[in-house]
């Protein structure tokens, strides 16, 4: 089974401190890391390769130094990366992200499954999988929390809904997305790092991928931000209730119908 | 499909909503953005048309004019008993194709979630995700989609200009459903499903609905959350009561599901799930930035904890100092039975 991954370098949260003024988070100067939902994404291409064989390939689309991020994939098990970096595809929105990973899906050639994160967690869209199950006309399944069975042109998926799950077969190709709980990543060997160091990543530019000019970064991007303003101010100040157990619940009661919650 | 001047916007018009249907029932998400499409329909001298998919959804159909619409777009067809995004995807760009509307807005839910991005990439259409607040420019119908970025640090404002239609989802219970006028009446259009729609789709074996697996953390108007204070699974079942009382829901830190306390489908937080409801009530969680990225959104947080100094106690709206095992208690024994 030939399995691409496609993975995204997000922001990390791990260190970030709250503002005391806004009691918001602070997100300047926080180092990068593999988006946490991707982990799962690559944990579980690798257990499929490691059941049925194949290879994984992990695809990823940012600045040069998502290099770094392909090369954690590849410490914990991915076979080989590719990055797609390049100013023209800055500032692509979910549609022009979805046509250019799809682009490069093809260029990779003879996939059979495509692996996603959930979502990544700076943007929470959950729009760039199906995107690209969309370019490429495949199938999809998105909230996997387990992957039943595998075959050389089918795989059988437990999808995640609000009211219960499902369990589904898929012809290959296809699209999936993960969430957490479908596995629990493992921890990079020796080999894994050393692998990892040597490995060359190739860049590909959206002439490798024979993408148009007019479908990627900003000009391709039907959305734009416009403007951007801080959220709506949370209450600064806050209300400190202590007491007995009683008298806690009875003003927190008060509270609640002060503000006609209850 | 890009579209260059107004002339060409004008070809769009109307708002739709795509009604989320769950076990065969229309969702009260589905009337909390009628509610919307109408303000907006409103502004722009437009109609409100709801879409309605599913199996033997027809006879609900009738109900959605009390919420605002003008028309109800309905395909019923066994193959949309379940979630089959392949199918549903395909008779909404067939209609989308037939009747061009300027804007669709859909529920930012787990069905939704996977629906709307793939007909997004088919139509040529802008989508955003996650939308908080929608405006329109009354003059050429653009759309101004307002949606919290970078963990709910920014709010973003997006246009999309030169695509129709445009696309957003929303979150259950961001939007406020309107009373029902049971004196609206309106047309429900038919359309067919082909047989070319059920081609090369995927199977689905088995289908397990159950209330008790129902989290719904997304729909919900309070959520009591527990971490790692709340010492086993038991812990659990006071936060559970209150919820039970109130028609809550019961979330849980990434501390909590990871012991095996609780399912993963209560995680709120960055690897969980991202919710904005009303009320946030967090009980003995620390407030790792994690766990915070996805509640802070929420109205109102409610911090219950022995240790004042925790992150999320100065996070909080109210911070209640105390034993959970007790307060929680007292608290739903206070409430009267709905």
């Amino acid at each position: 089974m030939k399995i691409v991954v496609c993975i995204k370098q997000v922001p990390a949260t791990n260190d970030a401190k709250i503002d005391p003024e806004t009691k918001r988070i602070i997100r300047e100067g926080l180092k990068a890391i593999l988006n946490p939902f991707d982990t799962y994404a690559v944990e579980e291409a690798v257990q499929l390769r490691e059941r049925f064989g194949g290879e994984v390939i992990v695809l990823s689309m940012g600045p040069e130094k998502a290099a770094l991020s392909i090369r954690e994939a590849v410490s914990v098990g991915a076979d080989r990366g590719v990055l797609l970096s390049d100013r023209a595809f800055g500032g692509s929105d979910t549609w022009a992200t979805s046509y250019a990973l799809a682009n490069a899906i093809r260029k990779i050639g003879d996939v059979d499954l495509v692996i996603c994160g959930k979502q990544a967690v700076d943007g929470d869209t959950a729009q760039v999988g199906p995107g690209i199950a969309a370019h490429l006309d495949w199938k999809q399944a998105t909230y996997v929390m387990a992957v039943e069975d595998a075959s050389d042109d089918s795989i059988v998926v437990k999808r995640m809904h609000e009211d219960g799950y499902d369990i589904c077969e898929l012809k290959l190709p296809a699209v999936v997305t993960v969430v957490k709980d479908i596995n629990t990543p493992r921890i990079p060997t020796l080999r894994g790092r050393l692998a990892s160091e040597k490995i060359e990543v190739p860049v590909w530019k959206p002439a490798d991928i024979g993408a148009d000019l007019s479908k990627i970064g900003l000009d391709g991007s039907p959305t734009r931000v416009v403007r951007t303003a801080p959220p709506p101010p949370r209450n600064t100040v806050t209300k400190k209730i202590s007491g007995t157990s009683a008298e806690c619940a009875d003003a927190l009661i008060k509270e609640l119908r002060l503000r006609s919650i209850l | 499909m890009r579209v260059n001047d107004d002339k060409q916007k004008n070809d769009y018009s109307n708002v739709w909503v795509i009604a989320e249907v769950l076990s065969g029932k229309i969702q009260p998400v589905t009337h909390e953005l009628a509610g919307t499409a109408r303000m907006l329909a409103d502004k722009r001298g437009s109609e409100v048309w709801i879409v309605l998919l599913g199996n033997n959804v027809s006879e609900q159909a009738g109900t959605l004019f009390a919420y605002g619409a003008d028309k109800v777009l309905v395909a019923d067809d066994g193959s949309m008993a379940n979630f089959n995004d392949e199918i549903e995807a395909r008779v909404l760009v067939r209609m989308i194709d037939k009747y061009k509307p300027e804007i669709v807005i859909c529920g930012a839910t787990t069905r939704g979630r996977a629906l709307i991005p793939r007909v997004a990439v088919v139509t040529d259409s802008g989508l955003t995700a996650d939308c908080t607040e929608l405006d329109i420019d009354p003059e050429n119908g653009d759309l101004l989609q307002t949606r919290p970025a970078f963990g709910g640090n920014i709010m973003a404002t997006i246009r999309c200009s030169d695509h129709r239609p445009q696309m957003s989802t929303v979150r259950p219970r961001v939007m406020k459903a309107p009373d029902p006028d049971p004196g609206r009446t309106g047309e429900i259009i038919t359309e067919n499903v082909t047989v070319s729609d059920k081609i090369d789709i995927k199977r689905i074996l088995e289908v397990f609905h159950s209330s008790e697996a129902a989290v719904n953390l997304a729909d919900a108007q309070i959520i009591i959350a527990g971490g790692r204070a709340m010492k086993g699974p038991e812990g659990f079942d006071i936060l559970r009561a209150f919820a039970a009382r109130v028609g809550g829901a019961v979330g849980a830190s990434r501390a909590a599901v990871d012991a095996g306390w609780i399912p993963y489908a209560h995680q709120v937080g960055q690897t969980g799930q991202t919710v904005q409801t009303k009320v946030y009530i967090a009980c003995g969680i620390s407030g790792q930035i994690q766990h915070l990225v996805g509640m802070q959104s929420c109205d109102l947080i409610i911090a219950i904890d022995k240790n004042p100094d925790t992150p999320m106690m100065q996070m909080a709206d109210i911070a209640v100092t105390g034993d959970i095992f007790e307060i929680v208690p007292a608290l739903t024994a206070a409430i009267p039975k709905l």
